[in-house]
């Protein structure tokens, strides 16, 4: 076996293929940039050593800087992770130069995948069912029918250099192909200069489904079910689960034989997936191999009881493949959400900064993992992926792993840079994804503004209040007690209290008890248990369905509760404080429409207009770097300027007003 | 006998109707509580007890058409918040525009009297149209009357002002000679001469708002200590505040339990210090994590922001925060930061509150404006505040404490208890850049000899084992076991026996 490991990577994955080695004994070395000096995966690791500065292309991707790291720890064997240098033929070809061990597939099986027509004709060769369509330019409109017909309808009409849907046409008959070519080739011609067509198969109600495979040097090949990942964003996956609802024994045998299949062709060893595209009909298509390690690997772990790292160092090692395709067995069902800083409000712009308060639900392994490279004070840097956790729950069936998944949601407290649990837990609780309706359009479909957390409404409202009431009466009757009276610490009185939560206002009255409480809401009641003390920001307690959490941030003399993705600002008033609060004016919060405002943090690097200027719509107005990208801003109308409030070199908070307008 | 009960029910039925109803409706049409309803708010249920109901103003030549109103403006009385006293006024707009006349300053002055006889501090809410013209010079004593005795109250009882209307002319020095004042958003303004007077003598066109409201009373002249967003947030907010308070000069602040450990570790702090010295951190994120249940009352939050202030508990007791912020200005010391934890740093020490300090801060500001602008006097509020506080002073140097700012920001060399550093502390006489350029002058021209010098410097000077070998540091402490070092800290020094000469007031340099 190995000696010692290099880990040619960072973050949560770099400590989990650290986790690995640490089980079977092996040393590991963990490699680091300015950025990440202080990092997870470096404490974590026997030995690390330092590869430069913050951006990937100055360390993580710089192929002599690992080797180097290499020869002077003298490291055995190197696990890419994913991203990096994870599909790299080169690196792998490196390596075996050195004499040293790459932990994933033949350099040359890297190779063959990673172009996309040479792994489709791969693939087609092998007898892997590939999207149909006619792969070279199209001549004219007659063309275009002709290929259309024999395609099969629909068919998607594309620009060879289109992207951003621009260029592109769904075709359902003779007629929209005629439409259609035509439009997506003018549009070709004006967007991009260049007026290629091709046409190829549309997938209806597309779904994003992968066969994980195995496979050693001695020529075993297995595979170990599926993932389906359908709930993307922007192509990027947000949440996975094994096995897919999509999919019978006869579908995955077929493709799982399919991949197996792929991956003999191609001489394939170690862990790798095969990628594919499900049609409404359940017609599967061939889309790309990914050749390393996927993010989304622990839920097939979870289900099939394999350490998949594990798996791939000892086939790295020469070792046959432990189990036969029927030793294969899948146990429950596994959820994998992708806890990402960034801001669900803000169209999930990436947000940085340092993680003021992370506090990660109980992890046992089994039923809840966290996978992360990062802790309370870590900092979500720009340079890399802003990942902050994948965090995955398994259960006896669909509904049990998407309950504890929602549980472990609710009890995840982050706090100082934007994140997206409460996003993840309102997918949870969305009846269609609950239903396992799913297409790669999910988000796009049913958030198609965004998201917002909602205000909570019925059995759920009532927690809510009897939440916050419960809160507030403990608070205040620790307030009493600095008093000369002395009062103790549990409430004694059962006062209604008028909880506030939008427009409307309950009347909750709360009796204590020394482990809960039971309260009255307008009639309806409800009890629970808990050990909650003054101050903690989670709150969890036992009801009569099992353990709710929820998150409190107190506003001042109001509270925040976040639970199950919805999200409310909660006063809790005397029933004379809420009489008279009735008389408040409801504030209206200034217009904006006026400002152009800073959409992120960054660095204003220049200003297009001046006072006294009239602009119209669309004219650039300022410019922001930020995540080193530039963002121009425009005017979304016309008008004058009336005061420029920041001028060049001024960092900017978010929301930060840059011009106004008359 | 039963027409007697009744005749004073009637009486007080009258009285509590104030301006009456048609008065009391517009009070609620602007968005504002009327006196009476605030004080419900403000105390414990059924605790209020009410004098001087039945004042009036005797008539004069001027006022003698003019019906008098029992109570004549101002409702005053005390009750508890949380069970602890308090004296209130809480003036009423619906009546003659909550004016004062004499007898109004006396009912003011009548609870101030009684407050300082039994150490009970005093809340005015104020709103009020100024003085009542119709009295004349009268009125004019009643405003003298009451400043006096804000005066006298000034450091034996806590004084606090809530200005919840209109606070014009000369009433606005009563306000100001409290210890903290706080403003309700868009219904509160408070300024010498209105915006007419304004227009004739200097031609300046501005609202009521732009002169005197909350947001430029928090931001711009730093009058008020915070603002909130309407009558029933600040009156929630006043007692939340006040639970903060001791009653008196003689007594130790409050204790409530809490079930936040003292020992509590926090090992993001030792993260907290990013590596780069030219990064800016957040230190209210150290404030936050060190003080109980991470309840922290800031004040002055949107003025001179590169000083933090508040208030917090550890261990259940009232603590005053003072603490350099990095994030702006990075975090030096100027004439608006001076004067805000001055002024702060002797509030703290006038009522037996302990004050910790947190210091990061690269000197003073530097300029032309500042020094026009009395720096010299203004930093000298700072160090002449901190040097002259009796009270327990706890303080951590986190990163850097530079020049005479360091001596400032209670150093061991003007009487702090307990200094700690961080080991990331740089306590020098100037940051290594600037020193190596006035050391190694000769070289200034040659930026690779700069540079390694610098770095030298740096190794050697910009830590805090320098100072610890002086015994200008008790300590050097870990991040993460900050909380648990100044509570125990504070604990030690819970008997602290520290006088002054005798002198019959200090002449700090104003």
């Amino acid at each position: 076996m190995f000696k010692k490991i290099l880990i040619a990577n960072r973050g949560e994955i770099a400590c989990r293929v650290i986790r690995s080695a640490k089980d079977m004994g092996i040393a590991t070395v963990a490699v680091y940039s300015d950025a990440d000096a202080g990092a997870l995966h470096v404490r974590m690791a026997d030995e690390a050593v330092h590869i430069g500065p913050p951006p990937a292309s100055e360390s993580y991707l710089v192929m002599e800087k690992i080797l180097a790291a290499i020869r002077d720890t003298g490291a055995d064997a190197v696990h890419p992770g994913y991203g990096f240098l994870s599909e790299n033929a080169d690196f792998a070809r490196a390596l075996e130069a050195e004499g040293v061990a790459f932990i994933g597939p033949p350099p040359d099986a890297i190779a063959a995948m990673g172009d996309k027509i040479e792994s489709k004709k791969l693939a087609d060769a092998a007898g892997v069912s590939t999207v149909p369509g006619h792969m070279d330019t199209i001549a004219d409109v007659a063309e275009a029918v002709k290929i259309a017909g024999e395609v099969g309808y629909p068919v998607m009409i594309k620009a060879s250099a289109g992207g951003g849907g621009k260029g592109m046409r769904i075709a359902y008959s003779e007629d929209e192909v005629d439409e259609g070519f035509r439009s997506a080739q003018n549009e070709a011609r004006s967007s991009f200069g260049d007026d290629r067509i091709f046409i190829e198969k549309y997938v209806e109600e597309p779904r994003h489904i992968e066969i994980q495979v195995l496979a050693d040097a001695h020529g075993n090949v297995i595979h170990l079910g599926e993932r389906e990942c359908s709930i993307q964003r922007r192509h990027q996956k947000v949440v996975e689960e094994a096995p897919s609802p999509f999919l019978d024994a006869e579908m995955r045998e077929a493709m799982g034989a399919q991949s197996c299949a792929l991956a003999a062709a191609v001489g394939y060893r170690s862990a790798g997936t095969v990628e594919f595209i499900v049609d409404k009909d359940r017609n599967f298509y061939f889309l790309e191999m990914n050749t390393r390690l996927q993010v989304e690997h622990p839920v097939t772990e979870m289900i099939t009881g394999l350490d998949l790292v594990e798996q791939m160092i000892r086939v790295a090692n020469g070792e046959k493949l432990s189990l036969r395709q029927e030793d294969v067995k899948i146990d429950g069902w596994a959820v994998e959400t992708r806890v990402y800083a960034e801001d669900p409000r803000r169209n999930f712009l990436p947000a940085i900064g340092r993680l003021v308060r992370y506090r990660a639900p109980v992890q046992d392994g089994i039923n809840v993992r966290i996978d992360t490279g990062v802790g309370e004070g870590s900092e979500i840097s720009m340079f890399y992926d802003p990942m902050i956790a994948k965090l995955a729950t398994h259960g006896a069936d669909r509904n049990q792993a998407i309950t504890r998944m929602q549980d472990a949601l609710d009890g995840y407290f982050i706090r100082g840079t934007g994140h997206n649990t409460a996003f993840l837990a309102s997918i949870m609780a969305h009846p269609r994804f609950v239903e396992g309706r799913l297409t790669t359009n999910f988000i796009a479909e049913e958030y198609p503004d965004g998201y917002a957390p909602a205000a909570p409404e019925g059995a759920l409202r009532d927690r809510f209040s009897a939440v916050a009431a419960y809160i507030h009466g403990r608070f205040a009757a620790r307030a009493r007690q600095s008093g000369a009276n002395g009062s103790p610490e549990l409430p004694g009185n059962v006062t209604p209290w008028q909880v506030q939560m939008g427009d409307i206002s309950d009347a909750v009255a709360v009796t204590y008890r020394p482990d809960g409480a039971d309260v009255a809401i307008d009639g309806r009641s409800l009890s629970f248990s808990t050990d909650w003390t003054l101050g903690n920001p989670v709150f969890a307690a036992t009801f009569e369905d099992g353990v709710a959490t929820f998150q409190i941030d107190r506003t001042g003399v109001a509270y925040r509760l976040t639970h199950r993705g919805v999200e409310a600002n909660v006063r809790v008033l005397t029933p004379r404080g809420a009489a008279l609060d009735e008389r408040m004016p409801e504030k209206i919060p200034p217009d904006l429409s006026r400002f152009v405002l800073s959409p992120m943090p960054g660095l204003l690097v220049s200003v297009a207009v001046e006072e006294g200027m009239p602009v119209s719509a669309g004219e650039e107005i300022a410019v922001v770097e930020a995540m080193k990208m530039e963002n121009v801003l425009r005017a979304t109308s016309d008008g004058v300027v009336k005061t420029v409030h920041a001028g060049p070199g001024d960092s900017l908070a978010v929301d930060q007003a840059i011009v106004e307008f008359e | 006998m039963q027409d007697i009960l009744d005749q004073l029910e009637a009486r007080r039925v009258r009285a509590r109707l104030g301006g009456g109803e048609r008065r009391i409706e517009a009070q609620h049409g602007k968005g504002k509580l009327t006196a009476r309803e605030r004080l419900e708010l403000l105390l414990d249920e059924n605790s209020f007890e009410e004098f001087g109901m039945f004042v009036e103003q005797a008539p004069n030549e001027m006022t003698a058409d003019i019906e008098p109103i029992p109570g004549d403006g101002v409702v005053t009385g005390w009750g508890l918040i949380n069970g602890r006293k308090v004296f209130v006024f809480s003036q009423d707009f619906t009546v003659f525009g909550g004016s004062l006349s004499e007898a109004h300053a006396q009912k003011i002055c009548n609870v101030m009297d009684m407050a300082m006889k039994n150490g009970v501090p005093v809340l005015g809410l104020n709103d009020s149209g100024g003085a009542r013209i119709q009295e004349g010079v009268g009125s004019l004593a009643g405003y003298a009357d009451v400043f006096q005795r804000n005066v006298n109250a000034s450091g034996v009882i806590p004084q606090v002002s809530a200005i919840m209307g209109p606070c014009a002319g000369g009433a606005v020095y009563s306000p100001a000679m409290t210890d903290f004042i706080f403003m309700v958003q868009d219904t509160s303004y408070m300024f010498v001469t209105g915006p007419e007077v304004v227009k004739t003598v200097t031609h300046e066109d501005v609202t009521q708002e732009e002169l005197g409201g909350a947001s430029t009373h928090t931001t711009k002249s730093s009058v008020a200590d915070s603002a909130f967003e309407n009558d029933v947030e600040m009156l929630a907010q006043l007692r939340r505040f006040y639970d903060f308070l001791p009653m008196n000069n003689r007594e130790q602040p409050p204790v409530w339990p809490t079930s936040d450990p003292f020992d509590r570790e926090e090992p993001s702090l030792d993260t907290l210090i990013p590596s780069d010295p030219q990064k800016p951190y957040d230190i209210k994120e150290l404030i936050g994590k060190v003080v109980d249940e991470g309840d922290f009352f800031e004040l002055q939050e949107n003025h001179a922001g590169n000083i933090v202030i508040g208030f917090g508990r550890m261990e259940g007791r009232t603590v005053g925060f003072v603490a350099n912020q990095p994030m702006v200005l990075a975090g030096c010391l100027d004439i608006d930061s001076s004067k805000k934890a001055a002024r702060f740093v002797r509030f703290c020490d006038c009522f037996n509150i302990p004050i910790v300090t947190f210091v990061d801060v690269p000197g003073f500001l530097p300029g032309t404006a500042q020094e026009y602008g009395g720096i010299i006097k203004h930093g000298a509020k700072l160090l002449f505040a901190y040097a002259e506080a009796t009270v327990p002073k706890v303080t951590l140097i986190t990163r850097k404490a530079y020049g005479g700012a360091y001596d400032v920001m209670s150093s061991k060399h003007i009487r702090g208890d307990i200094n700690y550093a961080w080991p990331t502390a740089e306590i020098a006489v100037m940051g290594p850049k600037g020193a190596v350029e006035i050391i190694y002058r000769e070289d200034k021209n040659d930026p690779e000899k700069i540079e390694a010098r610098t770095e030298e410097y740096r190794e050697r000077f910009a830590n805090p084992f320098i100072a610890a070998q002086k015994g200008f540091i008790d300590d050097v402490i870990y991040p993460h076991s900050t909380r648990r070092r100044i509570c125990r800290a504070l604990r030690l020094l819970e008997n602290k026996s520290l006088e002054n000469p005798w002198k019959k007031h200090d002449n700090i340099p104003l």
